[in-house]
């Protein structure tokens, strides 16, 4: 079994490393006739960037992907640089009509996106031409080298029971050298994934032919991160079931959470592309699904006929209606836990790591800060997009939207949910972004705390106050703190995830819906005792 | 001010310390020779298994501490003088006290075995023991088996404890099936049969004769009594139940017995002297409960209680109806009210005993044979509601009622496969009723009894 473990744990090492060493490989170069075209489809106007690119990248030397990037790059600054100091020169002679004339020859937007585009077209080699091959090389040994590595648990856990066993005596799940090299990689990878996806313009080429069958086009690098994300929580959620095999609750929320990302964030949207349709996720409310409101999002939907309206209307109607109305019956779990795609990577990808969500009262109070202001942001943003929208403005009581939207898609959207999000899962936990960020969860949490019918039972007087509720807790709620006080769990970051219910060793522990009367019980008196001593305390 | 001492963090003395806080502004002075910071024993197992850390086995922060000024003091108390009121430190520093809460815990048993104070043998109760163990047993490279002498609660966590890191380990149990001076047959069996499926040599009828050292002193193996076996081993654990922890107390004037005799009250023999927790010893039973009750629940309740009386509002010690639980491996175990073993069952008492076909899960409720009246019920495998069954044993509710509403009763987890069917149609079936289960009532669970 232990061998089984091992020859698994390196093919998967062996996948991982094909994959990333991928990106080393192939050639980039055009030839004349395609940089042509190349502009012409793009429109650019500028000589300049045509003699620069040509110079750069049409060429018989064999660029890989980092010289090819920094070529392109290159040339865009160089072509940015004469015009834009033609602009300055116009501005200082005030010569208006030639300043104006000079801005259509700037080549607009984000120089790796530039260079992502044309690498996509410029790339050849083995990667490129063997899709499928390297499909098996990379996914392939990856999947099949991490069920390897995990179905022996069956065997190697014995039982089926809670078996935490070994968790910090491990390096990986106790924050040791294995923790650390998983952070460094899950960090570049998103930075790269981010803001220089040219640099894995190779992954894409191994889901070409997968992104073609689907919506019909090539498959760019937000496709090959979909395609990553739900293979991971397929092979994460294959663990979740072995390691929770007596636990009912766990089994069904890993298999409904696995549900709502392949079919609503990645199959339908895919499909309805493929479709001429806008691609949309169905369940993914706003404000965590934070550029709905955007004006290009918004000009999409409305220029897509019944189905843009009928979006437009299922994404107010989810926010304003069924989340809060979901949230009042069921708890905020129904999305977080049982839904949210970002639940659902921490939840199989991120379970290893829920100890080490910080349950101190300083991080209590950091979480709460945090998050509604995330919230507040959101909003603003909102406000001011919609506001500009509507009248044409370009800002709102001095608020750029441009500025604003740009500001929240960085700090919030690239940084907070990707890359420390995820990133630190192995340090910090698998829901930072869930508890510190999430503006939905804040929303949902409000609705949670004040307004609903569930809440986490304790039993009576049996708690033994030992503490592996709360570690386990993935929100860093200290949940002990209310079990030995007998007094019900309501908090606004709760989940429902369910494990503290799990990992109680004297059963004292219950997520339930029940009446909102008595949801909220401070004064609950400890049972064992024939005397009411809440009463007496509340007495003085 | 009133300087009142606490000796011991346990929950007994962390119960009171907190709740005398919560009514009074006295001075609280808390002493302890085993840690500075308040822990949760129950946890320590975990702490071995990998599950947690130290610091997660704190149910309070550092900080918690100064801020409800509340003092913690670390020295060993050597003696008492009960006239001056004051403690005398092994350093010999003092402390004056006005008024003094004994909750030193306990110790586990040793019965006098030759070689039981080698290195290597040890017991599962204090946070030096588990040091201990992590020295002597840290892998199976070093320790190649362990023997675990006693079949209790933490005989069968320290083995639990040891098999997490693949360390074969020999059980002795003097009992002939597991822990049945306390459980009935039917779960003693359930459990031997899952102690043996995870290859544990349980012993069943065996007692240790004697433990053997090698040249330096450490354990090198046991003699078994009945057969003479001699069983080599690198750890030995003694977990045949404790004693009061109370040895300090010799030449005080505080009367003991087993353990610190108290009143309904928790005073000692001793005006301002009180005990608490596992070391007290009430001089007469409270209805069926045992004289010394050494279990996390009692002490923490003793501990409130009496932090009622110190702040004025004198109050007995006056336990509801008696509840416990445990984890015997994969097995979770509830018990509310009263249910025998066979071996002390009551005259008027009759079991209603159902278990699953396959799994791991059984009920025992036991009953008055004439009246009918609910007794108790213990439950392996499914959680039951303590709520719920607290009222019904105030009320003393028919076992037919129980059976009626138990679907009210259940705390399993969401979506898990409920068993009052097949539970009920054995009851009618064997007593030949006709019993229909109601269906869970929101307002039945939380209604106020």
């Amino acid at each position: 079994m232990k061998a089984i473990k091992y020859t698994g744990l390196v093919i998967f090492l062996i996948g991982l490393s094909i994959f990333t060493a991928s990106i080393f490989t192939g050639n980039f170069s055009f030839t004349e006739q395609e940089l042509d075209s190349f502009i012409q489809e793009k429109g650019y106007k500028s000589e300049i960037i045509k003699e620069e690119l040509s110079k750069a990248i049409v060429t018989e030397e064999n660029l890989n992907i980092f010289q090819f990037s920094e070529r392109v790059r290159n040339a865009v600054e160089t072509n940015n640089k004469h015009y834009n100091d033609l602009i300055e020169k116009y501005n200082k002679e005030k010569n208006w009509d030639k300043k104006g004339a000079q801005y259509q020859y700037r080549v607009d937007g984000k120089p790796h996106t530039i260079s992502f585009q044309i690498a996509k077209k410029a790339g050849s080699g083995f990667v490129k031409e063997n899709a499928g091959l390297m499909w098996f090389l990379t996914f392939g040994l990856g999947i099949l080298g991490a069920l390897l590595f995990m179905l022996p648990n069956l065997i190697l856990l014995g039982k089926p029971g809670i078996k935490n066993d070994g968790i910090y005596h491990k390096s990986s799940t106790n924050r040791g050298w294995i923790a650390w090299v998983v952070l460094v990689y899950l960090v570049t990878f998103y930075l790269v994934l981010y803001f220089m996806a040219d640099y894995v313009v190779n992954w894409t080429f191994i889901l070409d032919p997968i992104s073609k069958a689907l919506n019909g086009g090539e498959a760019s690098q937000w496709f090959v991160y979909g395609f990553l994300y739900c293979t991971i929580m397929v092979t994460m959620a294959v663990r979740m079931y072995i390691k929770y095999r007596h636990n009912k609750y766990q089994i069904i929320r890993t298999t409904s959470v696995l549900f709502f990302q392949i079919v609503f964030a990645f199959l339908i949207p895919e499909i309805m592309t493929s479709l001429n349709m806008p691609g949309y996720d169905f369940k993914n409310a706003f404000p965590l699904d934070y550029d709905f409101f955007f004006e290009w999002n918004l000009k999409t939907l409305t220029e897509s006929g019944s189905i843009g309206l009928f979006i437009l209307v299922w994404g107010i109607v989810l926010t304003l209606v069924i989340v809060p109305v979901m949230v009042y019956f069921f708890g905020k779990r129904w999305y977080c836990s049982w839904v949210c795609g970002c639940g659902g990577l921490a939840e199989t990808l991120g379970d290893p790591y829920r100890q080490h969500s910080d349950k101190s009262l300083n991080a209590w109070k950091l979480e709460r800060w945090l998050i509604h202001s995330v919230l507040i942001f959101s909003l603003l943003m909102t406000l001011v997009t919609l506001y500009c929208y509507f009248s044409g403005a370009q800002s709102f009581l001095g608020i750029k939207t441009q500025w604003i939207k740009d500001t929240y898609s960085f700090l919030i959207g690239a940084w907070f949910a990707g890359v420390i999000g995820t990133g630190f899962y192995p340090i910090f936990g698998n829901r930072v972004w869930c508890r510190f960020g999430c503006p939905l969860a804040a929303y949902l949490g409000m609705v949670q705390r004040f307004k609903s019918r569930f809440r986490i039972t304790t039993n009576g007087a049996q708690c033994i106050s030992c503490g592996n509720c709360s570690t386990y807790c993935e929100m860093g709620i200290d949940v002990r703190a209310y079990a030995q006080k007998g007094e019900n769990i309501v908090r606004s970051s709760c989940v429902g995830c369910g494990v503290c219910s799990a990992v109680c060793p004297r059963g004292v522990l219950k997520l339930e819906n029940g009446p909102e009367d008595g949801r909220i019980n401070p004064t609950e008196i400890l049972l064992g005792n024939d005397v009411d001593l809440m009463n007496l305390i509340n007495k003085k | 001010m009133e300087h009142i001492v606490i000796i011991g963090n346990g929950i007994s003395g962390v119960s009171a310390a907190r709740h005398i806080r919560k009514n009074s502004d006295k001075q609280i002075t808390i002493v302890s020779a085993e840690t500075k910071y308040f822990f949760s024993r129950t946890a320590l197992m975990y702490i071995y298994m990998g599950h947690m850390k130290f610091e997660h086995t704190q149910p309070y922060e550092n900080w918690f501490w100064d801020k409800n000024n509340i003092n913690l003091k670390e020295g060993y108390v050597s003696s008492i003088n009960t006239d001056k009121k004051i403690l005398n430190f092994k350093d010999s520093s003092t402390l004056s006290f006005d008024k003094l809460i004994i909750a030193t815990g306990s110790k586990p048993n040793k019965f006098g075995w030759p070689g039981q104070d080698l290195d290597g043998v040890m017991g599962m109760y204090h946070k030096q023991d588990l040091e201990k163990l992590e020295k002597y047993a840290p892998n199976n490279e070093v320790c190649k088996r362990a023997v675990i002498v006693g079949g209790g609660l933490i005989g069968i966590e320290l083995v639990e404890m040891l098999r997490s890191r693949k360390i074969p380990v020999t059980f002795l149990v003097r009992e002939d099936s597991f822990w049945n001076g306390v459980l009935p047959a039917q779960e003693s069996e359930m459990i031997n049969k899952h102690i043996k499926e995870h290859h544990i040599d349980l012993r069943l009828s065996t007692n240790l004769k004697e433990i053997k050292s090698d040249e330096n002193g450490k354990v090198k193996s046991i003699i078994i009594e009945e057969t003479g076996e001699e069983i080599f081993c690198n750890v030995v654990g003694l977990t045949a139940g404790v004693t009061p922890n109370i040895d300090f107390l010799k030449d005080s004037g505080i009367e003991t017995k087993k353990g610190v005799l108290v009143n309904h009250f928790l005073e000692t023999n001793i005006k301002d002297i009180y005990a608490i927790g596992d070391c007290a010893e009430q001089h007469k039973a409270i209805g069926q409960r045992r004289n010394i009750e050494a279990v996390w629940y009692t002490g923490r309740m003793m501990g409130e209680v009496l932090a009622q009386t110190i702040c004025g509002n004198k109050m007995a010690y006056n336990p509801g109806h008696w509840f416990n639980s445990a984890k015997f491996l994969d097995i979770e175990y509830q018990t509310y009210g009263w249910v025998f073993s066979e071996r002390n069952k009551q005259e008027n008492e009759a079991y209603f005993q159902w278990q699953h076909p396959k799994e791991n899960i059984c009920i025992t409720i036991s009953y008055d044979k004439i009246t009918h009246k609910f007794l108790g019920i213990n439950t392996f495998g499914i959680r039951m509601r303590h709520e719920i069954f607290d009222r019904w044993l105030t009320e003393n509710k028919s076992i037919e009622h129980v059976l009626e509403y138990l679907k009210n009763a259940n705390f399993d987890p969401e979506f898990y496969n409920l068993y009052e069917k097949d539970i009920v149609a054995k009851f009618n079936q064997e007593n030949s009723t006709n019993i229909q289960v109601k269906k869970k009532s929101w307002k039945r669970i939380f209604s106020k009894a």
